[in-house]
């Protein structure tokens, strides 16, 4: 099988979620990566290392932010051009954006949320995660070309390949396609992106206020984890938008996830339920998010958390 | 101002999941059904513009019989009139040609979505209907202002979120804050009895996928607890026994 995986780059370096969608893509076939906009190509032929081939590269400056119009016209035409039967691209704000619109151009069967590798036994069969996390469900993709859309942690990464051929891709773009115009651009620079984290702390209301979030971060960068909140708490305008996790926010999977003063109710675990090993931290034995952690501490957050931050720098000097 | 707003009719946030025959029916016992949440965020904005602008907010729904209540839920909450396509919303697919159809007749300068809905989580029908108008689409937008023929809209993307200008018509699928949730009031609820809700039948029957199975993510095992002054304790379980330090 020949595929073709869509990589995002942030900060000019190749995201770890599209790593994992290079070594999903490999465990398929022979994959040829695709990137779109200004980037190193020393950076992009390090997709070799996680099975690629051979990356694709539409060194396009119109390309540099991530216009969905273009973007799927851009990827609809690597389809064509390497004639792969399968698109694989990581769930990302973008790519969610974007593929809807490459599956109705080429014609393709898409499943996004894809949890697992797919089951070639008897068609092609994946498995979706549905209902926020709370379920899953096995998908047959009934068409020639298949766009899978996966989540963190679908597939173990793959870093023992070698460096990957970098071509250029000529995209013919109409004009047409650029008819939106960037106005501004707001992002925290150098923080570790919560939906590529390993390693998450949350806050909710019990932190009492916005003055109160050293202590998170102080945790966070003690593990170089990303932070993130419950709904209130961005409600309030205590923290960002970007960092509400949740039913109406965003859904991780890191492989630890920290809450610290969050009751745990349905509509926040639904956000973190992917996660791998839950720590919950709350001074109500009562609250519900025990019921869904593996490790858990009744204590004030005040209190516990400075202590906890110590211990594990001193465990990890 | 022509708003279609897309709603799903989907379990509330804090249902209990379950499945029946063999896994292949999705359990409705004892659930309830609401609009989806981020659809209901299309939903405000879309009224709320309309209030301001003037004009018609049409919703659509695809849809057996059953959703007919969330309807006229979102009928009370302002919508001024509703069809549903009538046929299970089998695959994303299948639901944005019945919504594309719809609208090609419509003349609409919006046509607003939820981000996802909450029973599939696909995030994929707002690009699918764009594309099928040839169309711009645009998703997740967190702010929605319109001047004249044109849009300045936010839209979240990894770690912040970038403004754009654009000319109508277009696509987007929103999510808070876009809006505040709105709750029908007793007149809202009067009035949706009488507001047409008109039934049509699917124009297409196409689907490019289909569920063969459900099945629920294996149960969690006990959680282990840690006294508040032995924090060294859980260090060394994150350390030895999960291994994530
Ligand atoms: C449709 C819908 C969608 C929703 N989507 C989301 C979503 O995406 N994400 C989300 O988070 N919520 C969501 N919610 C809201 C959700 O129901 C809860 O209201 C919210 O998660 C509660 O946030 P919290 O835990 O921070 O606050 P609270 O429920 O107020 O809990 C605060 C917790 O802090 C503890 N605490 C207080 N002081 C301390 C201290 N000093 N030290 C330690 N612990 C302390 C308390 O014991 C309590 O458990 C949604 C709700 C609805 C209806
Ligand atoms: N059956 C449906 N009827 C009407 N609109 C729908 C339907 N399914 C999805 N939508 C709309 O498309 C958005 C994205 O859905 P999805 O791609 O399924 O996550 C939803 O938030 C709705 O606004």
């Amino acid at each position: 099988m020949s595929v073709l995986v869509f990589i995002e780059t942030e900060e000019g370096k190749i995201k770890k979620s599209s790593r994992e969608a290079i070594s999903y893509g490999a465990a398929l076939g022979e994959v040829t990566a695709l990137a779109l906009g200004e980037v190193d190509s020393g950076e992009l032929a390090t997709a070799g290392a996680n099975g690629a081939s051979k990356v694709l590269h539409a060194n396009d400056a119109r390309l540099n932010n991530g216009l969905i119009q273009p973007y799927a016209e851009a990827i609809a035409q690597a389809l064509t051009a390497t004639g792969a039967n399968i698109l694989v691209t990581a769930k990302s704000s973008l790519a969610d954006a974007v593929v809807g619109r490459v599956a109705v151009k080429t014609g393709a069967a898409l499943a996004s949320n894809v949890a697992d590798l797919p089951d070639t036994s008897n068609g092609f069969v994946v498995k979706r995660s549905i209902y926020t996390g709370k379920a899953f469900a096995n998908v047959s993709l009934d068409a020639d070309t298949k766009i899978i859309a996966i989540k963190k942690n679908a597939v173990d990464l793959k870093e023992d390949g070698g460096s990957a051929a970098v071509e250029t891709f000529a995209a013919n773009l109409d004009d047409s396609l650029f008819g939106t115009t960037i106005t501004a651009t707001e992002k925290a620079e150098g923080d570790v992106l919560l939906p590529e984290a390993d390693i998450v702390v949350s806050g909710g209301r019990g932190l009492k206020g916005p003055e109160n979030w050293g202590i998170i971060e102080d945790l966070a960068k003690t593990l170089g984890a990303a932070t993130g909140c419950s709904k209130p708490v961005s409600d309030m305008d205590w923290r960002p938008h970007h960092e509400h996790v949740g039913q109406t926010g965003i859904k991780i999977a890191p492989t630890l996830y920290i809450a610290v003063g969050i009751s745990g109710a349905i509509q926040h675990l639904a956000g973190v339920n992917s996660s791998k090993y839950i720590v919950v931290i709350n001074k109500d034995e009562e609250a519900p998010f025990f019921k869904a952690a593996d490790y858990g501490i009744v204590g004030d957050a005040f209190e516990v958390l400075p202590k906890l931050t110590e211990a594990i720098k001193q465990a990890l000097a | 101002m022509n708003i279609l707003v897309c709603i799903t009719h989907v379990p509330d946030t804090t249902s209990r999941i379950a499945f029946t025959d063999n896994n292949t029916q999705f359990d409705k016992n004892g659930v309830q059904f609401i609009i989806g949440p981020y659809d209901d965020y299309a939903l405000a904005r879309a009224v709320e513009l309309r209030e301001a602008n003037g004009g018609k907010v049409t919703v659509i729904n695809v849809g057996e019989a059953e959703t007919e209540p969330t309807i006229r839920k979102a009928l009370a909450i302002g919508a001024d009139e509703a069809v549903r396509v009538n046929a299970f919303p089998s695959d994303s697919f299948f639901v944005a040609n019945q919504i594309a159809e719809h609208a090609k007749g419509g003349d609409y300068d919006l046509i607003l979505m939820g981000r996802e809905s909450i029973d599939f989580n696909g995030g994929m029908v707002h690009g699918m209907v764009g594309e099928l108008l040839g169309l711009p689409s645009f998703s997740p937008v967190m702010s929605l202002e319109i001047n004249g023929d044109k849009a300045s809209l936010s839209r979240e993307i990894e770690g912040g979120k970038e403004k754009l200008e654009v000319s109508l018509p277009f696509v987007a699928g929103c999510q808070e804050p876009i809006a505040e949730w709105k709750i029908p009031n007793m007149r809202g609820i009067m009035s949706a009895r009488t507001k047409p809700l008109n039934v049509v039948e699917p124009t297409d029957n196409t689907t490019k996928t289909a569920v063969s199975a459900y099945e629920l993510p294996p149960a969690k095992g006990a959680v282990k607890m840690v006294d508040k002054d032995n924090v060294e304790e859980l260090v060394s379980l994150l350390k030895n026994e999960a291994k994530v330090l």
